[in-house]
């Protein structure tokens, strides 16, 4: 293998200052959102004292998750040794730490008291996984900082790898402490289930690789860089298997839920849309199953389109989409369906909507806010290519993978 | 230059002492501010104590939202004309028995768990519960995440979706966190019973009891030993402090 030679992007082409004065209004707009929230109380959103999590959660939550993903391609060259990876490792623990800064300012600000921020760091319930997560978190960004560091200084790549387990170690901790958020909650039908561990992981691999590529295609295109399909096909591959195993896991959720009698409401509100919950089966079938898993499959493995990047674009583009899809099933639809607080019982009156489903639907400040996160994600790792060589100069395939067979 | 460093050195050291006097003098007042308590010293709340409730469906009017208005008043609870979000710490409730169509009406309320989720899942402690039994949020640590809201089965929570004009003195309150029936618990350290079963009784309908369910010479005690009581959703194990007769 050719020594690879990482190298900062110009960054002052118009399309590059656009892009950021784009994703930097995106942010404006998340924050006048915030302002307009946090002056007015959280009654100007959808959220009510039933569905309590909103669509900022949604954004939130897929991309801390993803973040962790996001670093897939780091781990697969420090911990398992894969050294065609390598030139791109780097690049992935940017994006998994600017995918969990803007997941987290998301989270921040649509507390009830973000200015407690600084309460939230100095008081620990340990009982608490939200307590743990915090930890996780902050342990994340010091963690895959230092995994970047050595990986970047000289003096210190001997000891990159061993970093690189200790991220690869600490990420899977933290998708499986997001995923027992919802999975230690004994009185939500739909959540109840330690599952929600390892198909948050899995969910994790899928939605950050989906967006590494997307990361990788649009950097490597428009800064007129040469990116070789032995690197492309391997990621595409990779992301299909992904996105498989995530849909099993999908399919032994819902399995595991129909074997017990007391879930049976809640999979024929999700799963058939019975009982009011025709959106959520919508968002399910439509967004989730078809839109974000069967059609990117089969765009990712149609021998007619085996090599077109465009293709693979969309792919990722609707795996992000059919992430969210799955997120707002999984955050929305998990509250929206009622507590079972009265079984045997019929609801005949209540003050509190007891027994009903919630008609949650997400208010413009509230997608403002997230699509904000998401802006902050990207601009941090537009900034962070353009400051620190993170992109290798070049990647076609005599520099990536010299012994790659031409197909 | 000597003289300089010396004039220096004491004034910096003046300067030094200044801060110290001015910030024993700033802490004092909190640290003997922290010692005036509700209670007594003597009297501090212990185990000793299970505060509880039992609530007798058939006694329970439907219609009557006596212990909802009590409560509300006595805590300063004031709607906006949005249930869904507005707070509320009891609500009435109607039931039908879909087996046998046998009608209740019950006010439900936090329950008062003994393994309560909420301050299981309380990222910052802000959710407790007091020695006594009584399940509360300090307001004054809570961020305003929800979390509790997720994880407690009984709907009994309550964000403050917008701004509190009327604010009691004993029930400090605010935008942003998250808020629960207290059982009334400044009114249980002064020896009295809660709100809402004050008015229960008022109203002669006597569907609420409420009392200590470790004294065995309690009327609660003594209602659960003859008659028994039932816990809402008791497979969930959470062992609540609120019973109820009749589901």
């Amino acid at each position: 293998m050719k020594k690879i030679h990482l190298q900062p992007i110009e960054g002052n082409s118009t399309g590059y200052m656009g892009l950021i004065a784009l994703l930097g209004a995106f942010v404006l707009g998340a924050l006048g959102a915030t302002y307009y929230m946090e002056h007015n109380g959280h009654w100007v959103t959808g959220m009510d004292n039933q569905v309590v999590w909103g669509m900022p959660h949604v954004f939130a939550v897929f991309l801390i998750v993803a973040a962790s993903g996001a670093l897939n391609v780091a781990s697969i060259s420090s911990v398992f040794n894969k050294k065609v990876y390598k030139p791109l490792a780097p690049l992935s623990t940017l994006v998994a730490l600017a995918l969990l800064m803007g997941g987290l300012m998301i989270l921040v600000l649509d507390l009830g008291r973000p200015d407690r921020l600084i309460v939230a760091m100095t008081y620990y319930n340990f009982k608490s996984i939200f307590a743990w997560n915090m930890i996780l978190y902050n342990g994340f960004f010091v963690i895959v900082g230092i995994y970047a560091w050595f990986m970047l200084d000289r003096t210190m790549k001997q000891y990159s790898r061993y970093a690189g387990i200790a991220a690869f170690v600490w990420r899977l901790a933290l998708t499986t402490g997001t995923g027992s958020i919802f999975g230690f909650l004994v009185a939500r039908t739909g959540y109840d289930m330690a599952m929600m561990a390892p198909m948050f992981i899995i969910m994790s691999f899928s939605f950050g690789l989906a967006i590494f590529i997307l990361v990788l295609l649009a950097s490597y295109n428009w800064t007129g860089r040469e990116l070789g399909d032995a690197i492309v096909l391997r990621l595409r591959k990779l992301l299909g298997v992904f996105v498989m195993a995530v849909l099993y896991f999908v399919i032994v959720y819902h399995i595991s839920n129909l074997y017990a009698t007391e879930h049976h409401g809640f999979e024929k509100f999700m799963l058939l849309g019975e009982n009011g919950g025709e959106k959520y089966s919508n968002i399910f079938w439509i967004g989730q199953i078809l839109l974000g898993s069967l059609v990117p499959l089969a765009m990712i493995y149609a021998p007619a389109v085996a090599k077109c990047r465009r293709t693979l674009a969309v792919a990722c583009g609707l795996v992000v989409f059919g992430g969210l899809a799955q997120m707002y099933t999984i955050i929305i639809g998990g509250q929206a369906y009622p507590l079972d607080i009265f079984p045997g019982m019929e609801v005949l009156e209540s003050s509190f909507n007891d027994g009903m489903v919630s008609q949650y639907s997400a208010s413009l400040p509230e997608i403002m806010l997230g699509l904000g996160g998401f802006a902050v994600s990207l601009i941090v790792i537009a900034l962070g290519v353009k400051v620190m060589g993170f992109l290798p100069a070049t990647l076609a395939d005599s520099v990536a993978d010299p012994h790659a067979k031409a197909e | 230059m000597k003289n300089n460093e010396t004039v220096n050195i004491s004034r910096r050291s003046f300067v030094g002492k200044s801060a110290t006097a001015a910030a024993a003098l700033t802490i004092a007042p909190g640290v003997f501010l922290n010692q005036v308590q509700a209670k007594p010293a003597a009297d501090k709340v212990t185990s000793a104590n299970r505060w509880g409730m039992l609530i007798d469906t058939a006694k329970c009017a439907s219609g009557c939202t006596s212990c909802v208005n009590a409560c509300h008043t006595e805590n300063g609870i004031e709607s906006h004309d949005r249930p869904l979000t507005d707070q509320q710490w009891i609500r009435k409730v109607k039931l039908k028995d879909k087996q046998t169509n046998h009608v209740i009406s019950l006010p439900m309320m936090c329950q008062h768990c003994e393994n309560p989720p909420c301050a299981d899942v309380c990222p910052t402690g802000a959710s407790f519960k007091r020695e006594d039994g009584i399940v509360l949020v300090d307001r004054h640590i809570c961020i305003g995440c929800r979390y509790c809201m997720m994880a407690c089965p009984y709907k009994a929570r309550s964000f403050a979706h917008e701004a509190v004009d009327n604010k009691v003195d004993f029930q400090p309150r605010g935008k942003g966190t998250v808020e629960s029936c207290t059982m009334c618990v400044h009114r249980v350290d002064e020896d009295r019973i809660p709100a809402c079963v004050e008015a229960c009784t008022d109203a002669e309908h006597g569907a609420m009891i409420f009392g200590d369910l470790k004294d065995p010479n309690s009327e609660i005690s003594k209602e659960l030993v003859k008659h028994g009581g039932k816990q809402i959703r008791a497979d969930l194990g959470l062992n609540t402090g609120v019973r109820y007769r009749g589901i």
